[in-house]
């Protein structure tokens, strides 16, 4: 049994402790709204927070979230009140396929949470997911739009 | 009536507007069939239809007003569920507020005309004659998203039944307002009488509508008055994308579903030899081991625990001398059929050998490209349930109907017991336009009868079995006259038949056999030498590999625009001629290329100085029907490239979506140059090498140019705009290299290339 804090409650698991955190957040909690692309951490489709840190959660054993803050994308948003990100996203047209942009939103809000207004290196050396869309210079354009929201 | 179709349908009574009523309409896909057939999921998700009343088979309004526009085409991030809308809304005349997209169903009515009608006219709304329906339905018979066809299809078939679905409100109305038809018009959501400016709203009069009669030329509006179509409109599922609830095949969640995943066996065309399911058996969750088609699949609750038995399975694999074979063996087999082999010629004039012949100054080019994986976000997945009676799929795919004639073919059902719930694709580029997921599914479906079952591959699985772009070697040697324009050039390429694998995997036993010929058609369209030249000959050498091979991102346009586009730069450069006025002079024919090139050196600053170390080059590609040139401007400091901005000059004909079209163009950058920049999946022991993302390598942000794209409506013709960016990347940036260090790479990826840091 694993308890750790999701979106602000509190959950408890019953699943082998090495059981990586996206698929009990997929299979066992039922939230979808974080992908699986790759399973050894290099896309980043598979992004929440962990204590307000962007974090891969492909390879993160569940046992290690023990008591700890879990935010997923089901979590961002302020009730009906999306967040700054999110607005940004949808205002830049982001998404296209829209399969990454979970962990790329995820990625996005963390960054601006340690790092009110990014420089474009400092956004390069941050956002690492992969588009396979290519929709990386909207997401940058976003970036930027939702530091001055 | 099985009751998984039961609770899916509806009565004959929704159905009034059906294909024999309909007639000319039914050709352009605005019939709903038979009359007994499911209807959408989307419009009855618990077997109620919450009062939305089908006008078509592709329009409904439920008696508040909401719109459901039903799309037959899959959205996979080249925005069809916003453009294919756009042309419904506006004939139908609703504010694009009101309007939601849902996934269309699997039927005849919902064929793709667009995928392989030539030209499509802005100016026209063709008709489908009965032979050209009996082809696509028997022949080409495909519901399929692909070729970026979608918007030419859907500028005759959405538009119709947009239109005839207003015509009909528009009759619901005068009726009910006791005036005749011609003195009704409609406003946004609203029929009018122009008299007394009395109105009913369409929610009010759906229900009247859907029992009248489809017209079979209802009254179109006048593009001078177009009020969606040319605009932006924001992409209809950009909230549900950007907060994480759209939902893709891999997401569906259904009641005691088991989730599976398989071991697919690595050597090309090899078989499972044995496995000992005892090994895993006791794993925690573990539910069935069981061969699949092309490897061994395990069941259980999670895919955590699928997968962790999967990898602890004890498999042998058998191969029938595949083992042998390398990305060295098969790049010697091409150069050796290029040497021996006479191939078939695709383009002729003059007299290419008897021009090299007498020649003493000729110049040779040999240029590689290698296999690509898709390498689609979304790894491949499929959810099934199989009772005893019907069979049910959630599937993110471009082909339902190949999805729905597979799974009757496995389970010996029906296809109408069949039913295809199509889900958003978290990429396709061609990957989803194959079955062979599905058809493992619907394999562990059966044996799981009763339970819904979701299978998910792996990265590693997804990587290892894809159907790849194939690897090809191409040679060209050209003279060129006193004025260094080109007299002869020979192009002459060894590949596998790419489209005959498709066609005998998915199309049936005809179009199989027709297979060989399709390739030649393909290949040649794209190896098309545009430029003008007296002597000229390209030729395609056939030369099979045992690797599985399909429909990457444009196709065979994907490697001939960057043979074609680099060599016309290299003689370009032994000309002394600048490379925009050396295309340009070369053609006077194709008046519509011209016109990019030109807009291109005015929008590039083409002439405009770069700094030392710095270079710019071009290219342009023409592919489904549009026409796209590219400028690349690259840094090259001690050997690290660094690519700084692409300009792209598009010719789509008519931009239904500006933005949407400027999205696809950076979208089709990106992929080219990640392919450019990075992409190889080599053979080796007759399996691929790569495995995932670190060793398939996709750009990322920190490597993204600065990318600009302007668009040129020719106004003419209709072209797409889902794969026409994709060619000519690679192309401006292998001679911007060459402008910046003197340096032609004719190999590809660039990450290979001696002395170049990517």
């Amino acid at each position: 049994m694993f308890q750790f804090i999701l979106n602000g409650s509190p959950v408890s698991v019953e699943v082998e402790g090495d059981t990586p955190l996206l698929w009990v957040l997929r299979d066992n909690l039922g939230m979808t709204g974080t992908k699986f692309g790759c399973g050894v951490a290099s896309c980043g489709a598979c992004t929440v927070h962990v204590n307000g840190i962007a974090t891969r959660t492909c390879v993160l054993p569940v046992e290690d979230v023990e008591g700890l803050s879990v935010t997923t994308m089901e979590g961002l948003a302020n009730g009906e009140t999306l967040h700054k990100v999110q607005q940004a996203w949808i205002k830049h047209q982001v998404p296209q396929c829209g399969y990454c942009q979970s962990g790329q939103v995820m990625a996005a809000a963390a960054l601006l949470n340690s790092n009110s207004n990014p420089s474009d290196a400092e956004i390069d050396a941050h956002m690492t997911n992969v588009c396979r869309c290519g929709t990386y210079q909207r997401i940058r354009a976003a970036i930027h739009s939702a530091a001055q929201a | 009536m099985n009751q998984i179709l039961e609770k899916f349908s509806i009565s004959r009574r929704g159905f009034l507007v059906t294909g024999a009523a309909v007639g000319g309409g039914f050709l352009l896909g605005v019939g709903t069939g038979s009359g007994e057939g499911p209807i959408p999921a989307a419009l009855a998700h618990d077997g109620e239809t919450h009062g939305k009343i089908l006008l078509n088979a592709r329009i409904a309004i439920d008696t508040d007003g909401l719109v459901t526009i039903l799309v037959p085409r899959t959205e996979m991030g080249q925005g069809v569920y916003t453009s294919l809308p756009m042309l419904a809304a506006e004939e139908l005349d609703v504010d694009i507020e009101n309007v939601r997209a849902e996934a269309a169903p699997v039927g005849d009515e919902y064929v793709n005309y667009g995928a392989i009608m030539a030209e499509v006219k802005v100016a026209d709304i063709p008709s489908t004659g009965g032979l050209m329906r009996f082809m696509i339905k028997n022949v080409m018979g495909m519901q399929m998203t692909g070729g970026s066809s979608s918007v030419r299809d859907g500028w005759n078939s959405m538009r119709f039944a947009g239109a005839a679905a207003r015509h009909m409100l528009r009759a619901a109305g005068a009726k009910a307002l006791g005036v005749d038809f011609s003195e009704t018009t409609t406003e946004p959501g609203f029929v009018v009488h122009k008299g007394s400016n009395r109105r009913l709203s369409y929610g009010e009069l759906a229900d009247a509508a859907a029992n009248g009669s489809p017209p079979s030329n209802p009254e179109f509006r006048d593009s001078a008055n177009f009020r969606y179509i040319g605009t932006s409109v924001p992409r209809l599922d950009a909230e549900a994308k950007s907060t994480g609830t759209a939902e893709f095949g891999i997401d569906v969640k259904l009641p005691g579903m088991a989730i599976a995943t398989v071991r697919n066996t690595p050597v090309f065309g090899g078989w499972v030899k044995a496995y000992d399911g005892r090994t895993v058996q006791a794993m925690p969750g573990v539910e069935k081991i069981l061969e699949v088609p092309g490897g061994v699949a395990v069941v259980a609750d999670t895919y955590w625990h699928a997968k962790t038995a999967a990898d602890a399975l004890e498999l042998e694999f058998e191969t029938d001398g595949n083992h042998t074979v390398s990305s060295d063996t098969i790049f010697a087999q091409y150069a050796r059929d290029l040497d021996n082999d006479n191939g078939k010629d695709l383009h002729e004039e003059g007299d290419v050998a008897e021009a090299l012949a007498s020649a003493d100054d000729i110049l040779e080019a040999e240029y590689r490209v290698p296999f690509l994986a898709h390498a689609t976000m979304e790894p491949q997945n499929c959810t099934a349930l199989v009772t005893g009676e019907a069979c049910e799929i959630w599937i993110g795919t471009q082909v339902p109907d190949f999805v729905r004639n597979s799974a009757a073919k496995l389970t010996g059902l029906s296809a109408d017991r069949v039913q295809v719930h199509v889900k958003f694709l978290g990429g396709g580029f061609g990957r989803r336009l194959e079955v062979d997921v599905a058809k493992q599914a619907v394999t562990v479906a059966m044996a799981m009868k009763g339970r819904p079952v979701k299978l998910i591959w792996s990265r590693e699985e997804d990587m290892q079995h894809d159907m790849y772009r194939p690897a090809a070697l191409s040679r060209f040697r050209a003279i060129l006259d006193g004025r260094g324009r080109p007299k002869a050039v020979e192009h002459r390429v060894a590949l596998p038949p790419t489209f005959g694998q498709f066609a005998a995997r998915n199309m049936g036993w005809f179009a199989g056999k027709m297979g060989g010929f399709g390739d030649a058609i393909e290949i040649g369209e794209a190896l098309n030498w545009r430029y003008k030249t007296p002597d000229l000959l390209v030729n395609w050498v056939p030369s099979e590999t045992p690797v599985p091979l399909g429909n990457w991102r444009s196709v065979s346009n994907s490697y001939a625009g960057f043979f074609n586009e680099v060599f016309l730069d290299e003689l370009a450069a032994k000309a002394g001629t600048d490379p925009i006025d050396y295309r340009i002079a070369l053609l006077g024919n194709d008046p519509r290329h011209q016109a990019v090139l030109e807009k291109l050196r005015d929008v590039s600053d083409w002439s405009a100085e770069l700094g030392p170390g710095r270079g710019r080059g071009v290219a342009i590609h023409q592919c489904f029907e549009s026409i796209v040139g590219e400028v690349a401007e690259v840094t090259v400091t001690d050997g690290q490239l660094k690519i700084d901005r692409v300009i792209a000059v598009v010719d789509c004909g008519l931009a239904i979506n500006p933005g949407i079209v400027e999205q696809q163009s950076e979208s089709g950058i990106i992929y080219g140059l990640t392919a450019a920049l990075f992409g190889e999946i080599s053979v080796d022991g007759g399996r691929v090498e790569q495995n995932n993302f670190p060793d398939y390598e996709m750009i990322r942000m920190a490597n993204v140019p600065k990318i600009e794209t302007h668009i040129l409506e020719s106004g003419t013709f209709l072209g797409g705009m889902g794969e026409p960016s994709t060619p000519p990347a690679a192309p401006a940036l292998i001679n911007a290299i060459f402008d910046a260090t003197g340096v032609r790479h004719r190999t590809l990826p660039l990450s290979n290339a001696e002395g170049l840091s990517v």
